[in-house]
């Protein structure tokens, strides 16, 4: 096991390489100079504290929907679903904190469940259909996002409108909001919030089911092969459905961290990209859950730098999207690469075989070539 | 009152289908031969930037049909080049078909806004001339069909159903179609019979690339006049209007004459006395919800390609 993981993570490291090479020809061929534009890049998700907490932020929805996706793939379920599963979480938790009256210790934790609660109810449906009904979870996760979108899209100006626009929901009370006083002091008035601690210990928890609980076992061994989880006495559908609910309220998370933390208010006419780059983190990741939490935060510094970089250059901001989506495509075409690892192995091998029995033989013939 | 509705919506409701038929045309062809294609989304955002880049460099010098023309036909080769990638890891490198057409819609999305905003500054692009709508001679003067089906039509809604029309003589007519169908339902047994099967794959992705690529040209010369970078997942409805027409190219006509129908009186029901009433968000889940309906109702029957979503395996022969 261990052996594999590492090979996944040379994987990983050999597909981000990979992306930033497409980030740089993309922008040698828009006539900027590469080194620089990846300097600026980097400089401006890293360059100093505030910076650094505006990646954390930035990084913390992605943490929860690649988690989500991760999660589902473990029982072998494609979650595309993350978008709508945040923006519903997202909606619970901006809709409680603009009407409940609390004090902020209270408060937070309601809203936090809401949160997690509509994400799993966005996960359920598609989770109970699979496995009821056998329909295919990409497309009943495609159409609950727009479900989602014009759910929000209506609720919103209904109920929570803006005091100036039409097209957002009001701001959130300071005591529905995960920003909180001290940790914006730490990291100089950036963006981050109590969401970063709160994906902290979802990775945890997440690691924790999967690897040292009986359901986490029945979910992979689910994922793994279905029928035979099923010969073993495993319930396959409520794995299933239980394994899209998980999902969903990491996602429905991950929509709290984005909407009441990083932002205070909700804009509508929006599927949250993050929910897409997800399926990027989960990818990069391995689907392990440290793994999505390091992906998370590379894509993070990717996000919260290209602001910078583009201020400071000529080269367009959709650079960092370009050089995710060319690290999700190598990822997804692994195979290759595992394949001439493979290779290379079997090659290493078959050498070292026919060197043991035969090793005086090579070395005989060695000699003979050196003497010709 | 509501023969004139009807009348009015008519136009509105087939603009909006043609773009979603071509594309799910495409994803029939790729289905039907065992890739499952998620990537048409941004397939179709790749005929959308090439057909704007096309048109809006060209208008000013050519005339403005030649102009159009020529941004269509780039477009439809522009998809069918992109979707090599989807093909070269599906196929070749037997990767998860779904991942892969997610790395394209992602890949799509970020490269053609950055190359239009590296153009444009704005990441979108206007075009000063899009098709005009014309009367059919003769045929509109059909009393009823012809105002509904012959009056105010864009010459890409004849193009598109002439395709529809070819592709059903192509798949169940012809030995390629045969062969292609093959290699979705029972590729080991396709390839016994002497079939390429990663050609014949090869050969359906790129032309459900070819088919989603005219569809983004459609939208940018029919209703849009204008890239901005996404399709509004019409790639993601093609595909569900595929599953909902069941793999077959008259169901996925109705299919997505349902959805263009459907979404044009979400989007006009504002003036509509009848339907002012009913609230919007109902309106406009409508078609997602009957999806999700369709989805569970057709799951005991599915007539989906056997073989769709499964990389091909030589060894399993």
């Amino acid at each position: 096991m261990k052996k594999e993981t590492g090979q996944e993570y040379t994987v990983a490291l050999i597909a981000v390489g990979f992306g930033l090479l497409a980030g740089a020809v993309l922008m040698l061929v828009t006539g900027n100079n590469p080194l620089l534009g990846f300097f600026y890049l980097f400089s401006g998700g890293l360059m100093n504290i505030a910076r650094i907490g505006n990646t954390l932020a930035t990084a913390t929805p992605l943490i929860f929907t690649g988690l989500s996706v991760a999660f589902a793939f473990k029982t072998g379920l494609f979650n595309i679903g993350a978008a709508g599963q945040m923006l519903i979480g997202g909606l619970c938790a901006t809709a409680l904190g603009l009407t409940l009256p609390w004090p902020k210790p209270l408060l937070l934790p309601v809203i936090v469940l809401a949160a997690a609660l509509g994400g799993a109810l966005w996960g359920l449906v598609p989770g109970w259909l699979k496995a009821k009904f056998n329909v295919h979870e990409v497309v009943c996760t495609i159409m609950m996002n727009w479900i989602a979108y014009w759910s929000v899209y209506y609720i919103v100006p209904a109920y929570f409108k803006g005091a100036y626009l039409e097209t957002e929901s009001r701001r959130i009370p300071e005591a529905a909001s995960l920003k909180v006083d001290w940790l914006t002091r730490i990291f100089k008035g950036s963006y981050i919030n109590l969401g970063f601690f709160i994906a902290i210990i979802a990775v945890m928890v997440i690691a924790y089911i999967l690897e040292r609980t009986t359901l986490g076992y029945e979910l992979k061994a689910v994922g793994y092969n279905r029928d035979a989880a099923e010969y073993a006495g495993i319930q396959a559908n409520r794995n299933i459905v239980l394994s899209m609910m998980i999902a969903g309220a990491c996602a429905g998370l991950g929509g709290a961290a984005f909407y009441v933390g990083y932002a205070s208010n909700m804009q509508i006419g929006v599927l949250p990209n993050q929910g897409f780059d997800g399926i990027a983190v989960a990818l990069l990741g391995a689907n392990s859950p440290w793994g999505v939490f390091m992906a998370a935060i590379f894509f993070g510094i990717l996000h919260s730098g290209k602001g910078f970089m583009n201020a400071m250059t000529q080269v367009p901001p959709e650079i960092a999207d370009s050089i995710i989506a060319t690290i999700i495509y190598f990822a997804a075409t692994s195979v290759l690469i595992e394949r001439v690892r493979g290779q290379m192995q079997r090659r290493r091998q078959a050498q070292n075989k026919a060197d043991l029995p035969l090793d005086s033989e090579a070395g005989l013939k060695e000699n003979a070539g050196g003497a010709e | 009152m509501w023969w004139e509705l009807i009348e009015q919506i008519f136009p509105y409701a087939i603009a909006y289908t043609i773009p979603l038929l071509i594309t799910a045309l495409g994803g029939l062809y790729s289905e039907r031969s065992g890739v499952v294609n998620i990537g048409l989304e941004g397939l179709m955002v790749i005929g959308f930037f090439t057909s704007a880049m096309t048109i809006s460099r060209l208008e000013t010098t050519l005339p403005p049909g030649v102009a159009i023309g020529l941004g269509l036909v780039l477009a439809t080769l522009a998809g069918a080049v992109f979707s090599l990638l989807h093909g070269f890891a599906s196929i070749t490198l037997n990767a998860n078909q779904v991942i892969s057409g997610t790395a394209i819609n992602m890949i799509a999305g970020a490269l053609t806004v950055y190359l239009a905003r590296h153009i444009t500054g704005s990441g979108n692009i206007l075009i000063m001339n899009g098709l005009i709508r014309r009367n059919i001679p003769v045929l509109s003067e059909i009393p009823i069909l012809g105002r509904l089906f012959f009056t105010q039509t864009y010459v890409t809604t004849w193009l598109v159903l002439a395709i529809l029309l070819l592709s059903w003589f192509l798949l169940y007519r012809t030995p390629f179609g045969l062969r292609l169908r093959a290699c979705g339902e029972h590729p080991q047994a396709a390839d016994s019979a002497g079939i390429n099967v990663y050609r014949m794959r090869y050969i359906a992705v790129m032309l459900s690339g070819a088919c989603a690529g005219l569809g983004g040209a459609i939208i940018l010369v029919t209703y849009a006049g204008e890239f901005n970078g996404t399709v509004a997942g019409l790639g993601f409805l093609a595909l569900a209007a595929l599953i909902f027409g069941q793999w077959k190219p008259l169901g996925i006509l109705g299919a997505t004459f349902f959805f263009g129908l459907a979404s044009t009186i979400a989007n006009v029901s504002q003036a509509l006395p009848a339907l002012a009433k009913v609230p919007g968000i109902f309106l406009k889940n409508f078609p997602y919800v009957v999806t999700l309906l369709v989805l569970v109702f057709f799951s005991k029957t599915t007539q989906a390609p056997r073989a769709a979503g499964e990389p091909y395996d030589k060894g399993k022969r």
